[in-house]
């Protein structure tokens, strides 16, 4: 299948409206999808302090806001992420700590705060397995904690060798190798020789990498793991890549490198970038705009390339901040987040 | 943020006269260097000196005006795009007071633009010792969010934008 032979569009099934203020993130429940019949969840968070749940309705095919998870963060709410099992929604907050809540369904509790940053916390991520949990903050630092039974978090390590914010933190999507990002240009990975939880800076991706040249807002990686797309305020993307079964291995360190730069295509800071299971990057921008890429399928000497497939121009009417691709198989959807204050639900089709 | 005022005997301009504009001047769609210059004018008549802490010169109360700070000139606007550059002066080289008037021309014209404006502001080349990390810093959203959120930096800043609205 050749996307760019086909003449897709991206439509906009729904907008969200609900929060008074605009919304940073939002992120898929990573077990609920069309295919299986049970109903896609998407939860939403906000500089109006609350994170929102929205579902969608297998009826009407509607989305609608199932509940508000509000009077515990006192300040914005700046990222949430699913663990694995969907059971859980960890919270992360500019009032410093990051709430964990248990998924009733239709209700959610909090059942732990994690305290410890200095300052605003910027993001979470889950590992694979959801035994381990990431945070990081304009304090400079990462954060791994281990989950433990009874709601318990230890905090297994800190890790301080940013020398400004950290924007966003990200796990390897099948080893538990941590990515993270940030207002100093560059990317860190971070690496556990053993299995004791040592992690250690293993290597740092700047500008003398082909890196950023100013802060990187945040990272996707490709379902396989051997790539990985960055988005940063000096408004390219970049696409890096690893040798898969080295890391796999586990034995030593497999290290990034630079494999393509997308440049000339945003005149904003791109503040998002997310690479679909079908290996359509979608990014999200200051210019209110959202733009999805594939690679080309043009052989070349100097690696991979990539084109624009489409630009949605006014995807909002304000910065786009955040764009997932909806988890699972069945039809692709696409959840947007914008200052203006609105998540919208987009899909992916075929002009009629 | 400290605050704190350090150039104890600025270079002082003399305040010019305001030029009155008539109805022609305006245009009819979209905005040009003048209105931005009469949205933020407000605060350049902000008296700074009141609200920071180790004055050096307490006789000395200037405003952002006097200071050179922004002038119709610091304005550049692209009308296709609807996005608006303010430059600005910091009279004082390692002035930490570029961060909070910046967040203060920032908020200012938040409250006066239409919501889909893009604002950058940057210090005027040369006039800041740390000019790339002080323009990072005042556009980048995050963190001036995080800014904003704090109550003393908000109350401060608000002062500021509603001072002529006594």
């Amino acid at each position: 299948m050749d996307l760019m032979e086909k003449n897709l569009e991206l439509v906009e099934n729904q907008k969200l409206e609900g929060h008074t203020d605009r919304v940073w993130s939002v992120a898929w429940n990573p077990v609920s999808s069309n295919a299986d019949g049970v109903s896609p969840i998407l939860a939403s968070c906000s500089g109006d302090n609350t994170v929102r749940i929205w579902e969608q309705s297998s009826l009407s095919r509607s989305w609608s806001c199932k509940t508000v998870l509000e009077e515990t963060h006192t300040r914005t709410v700046r990222s949430c992420a699913w663990s694995p099992s969907g059971q859980l929604l960890a919270t992360a907050s500019f009032d410093g700590t990051t709430g964990i809540w248990k998924n009733y369904g239709s209700e959610f509790e909090c059942i732990s705060t994690l305290e410890g940053h200095e300052n605003e916390v910027k993001s979470v991520s889950w590992n694979a397995s959801g035994s381990l949990l990431a945070t990081c903050s304009r304090d400079r630092s990462v954060w791994i904690w281990e989950v433990l039974e009874g709601n318990e978090y230890d905090c297994a390590a800190v890790l301080s060798e940013h020398s400004q914010d950290v924007k966003m933190v990200q796990w390897h999507p099948t080893m538990d190798v941590l990515f993270s990002c940030s207002y100093d240009n560059t990317i860190k990975v971070w690496w556990s020789e053993d299995d004791d939880g040592e992690y250690q800076c293993a290597q740092t991706l700047g500008e003398s990498n082909n890196g950023h040249s100013s802060t990187v807002w945040s990272i996707s990686f490709n379902a396989a793991g051997d790539k990985m797309v960055t988005c940063s305020d000096d408004r390219t993307l970049k696409i890096w890549g690893t040798d898969i079964t080295k890391m796999q291995s586990g034995e030593e360190y497999a290290p990034w490198t630079h494999l393509c730069t997308l440049s000339g295509y945003h005149d904003r800071t791109i503040y998002s970038a997310h690479w679909s299971r079908d290996d359509i990057i979608v990014s999200g921008a200051g210019d209110d705009a959202i733009r999805l890429f594939v690679e080309s399928k043009h052989d070349s000497v100097d690696g991979p390339s990539y084109n624009l497939l489409l630009k949605k121009n006014k995807a909002h009417d304000n910065d786009v901040n955040c764009v997932q691709w909806s988890p699972g198989e069945g039809e692709r959807l696409l959840a947007s987040a914008s200052d203006d204050g609105m998540v919208k639900i987009w899909q992916l089709a075929t002009k009629q | 943020m400290t605050l704190g005022l350090i150039n104890a005997n600025p270079v002082v301009q003399a305040k010019k006269e305001r030029l009155v504009r008539t109805q022609d001047q305006y245009r009819d769609d979209g905005v040009d260097p003048l209105d931005i210059y009469d949205i933020l004018f407000p605060i350049l008549s902000f008296e700074w000196t009141k609200y920071v802490r180790d004055i050096r010169d307490p006789e000395h109360p200037y405003t952002l005006e006097q200071l050179s700070v922004v002038s119709e000139e610091s304005v550049t606007i692209d009308d296709e795009l609807d996005r608006i550059l303010i430059t600005f002066t910091p009279t004082i080289q390692h002035c930490s007071m570029a961060n909070i008037i910046g967040l203060c021309l920032r908020a200012k014209l938040k409250e006066s633009l239409p919501l889909h404006y893009k604002v950058d502001i940057r210090v005027s080349p040369g006039s800041h010792a740390d000019e790339n990390g002080v323009n990072k810093q005042l556009n980048d959203k995050e963190r001036v969010a995080a800014a904003m959120e704090n109550p003393n930096l908000r109350q401060l800043v608000d002062e500021c934008i509603y001072s002529d609205e006594i």
